[in-house]
């Protein structure tokens, strides 16, 4: 089975964000990066299904800075890597653009990919890739198995419900968190990483879709006290709540 | 992480990997293995099917052939969770007096299990009258034939209740003409008779690690046992201690570096006069100094770990790296827990138990006072450093 995983070298969310200069964009100094958590499942995932039917698993990252992820994808059982050096940023169409570029000059059975990323939350890039490759799809996966040319995905709805669906191969599946107990990097697979395939693979991208206008804190909320007479206060707080547009 | 200048990617993986690991892992065990006196043999097994306990023991021994740096790397972030349990990576302590003084039959039999974290060792030097002062050692080793029979105690040997081999350094000429001299290593495996080990419980710290009193009685093990050269046991032992004090260096960076990100947090977090701890004054300066003197032992640590995997350890670089290191993460193991005041002295808060367990840091592997004249000794020239090589003023 030839399995693609998709992954993201994502800026921690618990890194200090600090808004650049030209309020558009974040000042990438203080960011601490890492694989997107969503990612790790989705590549442990793949790594699963190799062992189980054997074949290769390739990782493929979009991005100028993603050397570190896509090491560790290779030590944690991943067979080759293709990094795009390109920073599509926020622009989850032209990250799309990027992967099917890759995936079109190669053969897969089924690509996963983290349901969404740490940093932007659009859970887009998956679905978009699969749309551009016109092949089927399911998102925020919890449950996922292949036989006989297809594979059979349960999906997590809203209120704690569950779908299970099945789709033909080749497919393509987003990975919800807590799908498995994603392995951790061991010293003999970092070595043998060292040995593994990290290609680049340029692309040339069209015009942006998405473009930033302003990048901002959120105001700080403060909480008010409300002080005088009972009567007084109980009307402030009448008039409060009607400004609000709680009361009409 | 500021200090990455010197590191391969590959050494960056390793640091990374040892981070995640004792992130998820560690916390399910400190508390429990602190306040029983718990080893955590488990936690063991785990880091060592990932094979973060054999790191720098060459291939051939077993172990993963990264160097010590990378080894190093693995105990800051383990240390930096908790110190305690960062021990496990001292289940190997002893060995290198092996890799390094051994015959090859010696390096094929016992270094193997132990970088594979199947068996622990354990290096005995200590008695009750020869802390420091390693050549007032009592330990004797008499020569019976084919035999050496030793006879003595040693004690606050680290993993001493738990090993399964023993490196002990022991008397073997009485009447040498120096107390240095006459000293010869031999390795004693567990379950030789007339060998006992109690463990010593209710320690200030790194109460996760099991630390223990030996006794030695009438210990017969053939000569194949004696490590390295018979009478060279001092002079081994101080190259010994210029490689795995440079661990030592790592586990005081670790546990600063662990303190300082608590402190951080907590002051960003508590108020105080309407304000945010962090917004005082007398906090800032708290925090940068601690951050810049955590990044300054950091520096020292790596150069000379970068030393030893260059070829060889330099005392006065290890010296210099684990006298500052280990000073650094008192005074900012000691910074934190006053950021957390009360929180901090209350005993249940990781900060507690770090300030419990940094204190070992300026005690073991060469007390603060050692390291100095190490140093000293280092850049008057009466220890082969690089220190030594100053030169002269010309306003002299």
């Amino acid at each position: 089975m030839r399995i693609f995983v998709l992954v993201k070298h994502s800026p921690s969310p618990e890194s200090l964000l600090r808004v650049s200069a030209d309020g558009k964009s974040l000042d990438p100094t203080c960011l601490t990066y890492d694989i997107n958590e969503w990612d790790r499942y989705a590549v442990e995932e793949a790594v699963r299904l190799k062992e189980k039917h054997g074949g290769e698993v390739v990782a493929v990252s979009v991005g100028t800075n993603c050397d570190a992820t896509l090491r560790k994808c290779l030590a944690m059982g991943v067979d080759r890597a293709i990094k795009v050096p390109a920073e599509p940023g926020f622009d989850a169409s032209m990250a799309a653009e990027a992967v099917v570029d890759v995936l079109k000059c190669e053969a897969f059975d089924i690509v996963l990919s983290g349901f969404m990323s740490q940093d932007a939350n659009n859970a887009l890039v998956g679905a978009l890739a699969a749309a551009k490759l016109d092949i089927p799809f399911a998102t925020a996966v919890t449950e996922l198995s292949v036989e006989g040319g297809e594979a059979r995905a349960v999906r997590e709805l809203e209120g704690g419900y569950r779908e299970e669906v099945a789709l033909p191969l080749p497919c393509l599946v987003t990975v919800q968190s807590g799908i498995n107990e994603p392995r951790y990097v061991s010293i003999m697979g970092i070595k043998a990483a060292k040995a593994k395939e990290l290609k680049d693979h340029p692309v040339k991208l069209g015009d942006a879709t998405v473009s930033t206008e302003r990048i901002y804190a959120p105001p700080t909320r403060r909480a008010e006290i409300i002080s005088g007479a009972p009567l007084e206060v109980a009307e402030k707080l009448i008039e409060l709540i009607r400004s609000k547009g709680v009361l009409r | 992480m500021l200090s990455d200048l010197t590191l391969s990617e590959e050494q960056k993986a390793v640091r990374e990997a040892a981070r995640e690991f004792a992130e998820k892992e560690f916390p399910k065990y400190a508390e429990e293995s602190d306040r029983e006196e718990k080893f955590p043999f488990e936690l063991l097994r785990k880091a060592a099917s990932l094979g973060f306990v054999g790191l720098h023991i060459p291939e051939e021994y077993g172990g993963q052939g990264m160097g010590l740096l990378a080894y190093c790397l693995a105990v800051e972030e383990f240390w930096r969770v908790d110190g305690g349990l960062g021990m496990i990576l001292s289940t190997t302590f002893g060995s290198e007096m092996i890799l390094m003084f051994g015959s090859e039959e010696q390096k094929e039999e016992y270094v193997p299990p132990v970088a594979r974290g199947e068996k622990i060792c354990c290096s005995c030097f200590t008695e009750p009258q020869a802390g420091s002062d390693i050549a007032a050692v009592r330990t004797s080793a008499r020569r019976d034939g084919d035999n050496y029979t030793i006879n003595g105690v040693k004690t606050f040997i680290t993993n001493g209740s738990i090993a399964d081999y023993y490196v002990v350094l022991a008397r073997t000429s009485p009447g040498a003409p120096k107390r240095s001299m006459g000293l010869s290593v031999f390795v004693v495996e567990r379950g030789a008779p007339g060998l006992e080990a109690k463990k010593l419980t209710n320690k200030l710290g790194i109460r996760a690690s099991d630390t223990a009193e030996v006794y030695f009685k009438d210990v017969a093990v053939p000569q194949g046992n004696l490590v390295g050269v018979e009478g060279e046991g001092f002079r081994q032992a101080m190259d010994f201690f210029n490689l795995t004090r440079i661990h030592t260096a790592f586990q005081a960076v670790g546990i600063a570096q662990g303190a300082f990100e608590l402190a951080l947090e907590y002051a960003k977090n508590r108020e105080a006069f309407e304000r945010r701890l962090a917004d005082f004054q007398v906090t800032r300066e708290k925090l940068a100094v601690m951050r810049t003197k955590i990044e300054a032992a950091r520096l020292l640590a790596l150069q000379a770990a970068v030393e030893a995997d260059r070829g060889k350890p330099d005392p006065g670089l290890t010296a210099m790296a684990k006298y500052f290191a280990a000073r650094v993460a008192q005074d900012v193991v000691s910074e934190s827990l006053q950021i957390h005041g009360g929180y901090g002295f209350m005993g249940d808060q990781a900060i507690s138990r770090m300030y419990r367990d940094v204190r070992v840091l300026e005690i073991y592997e060469g007390t603060r006072e050692i390291e100095v004249e190490l140093l000293a000794r280092s850049l008057l020239g009466e220890l082969p450093s690089k220190l030594g090589a100053v030169r002269r003023h010309p306003l002299r």
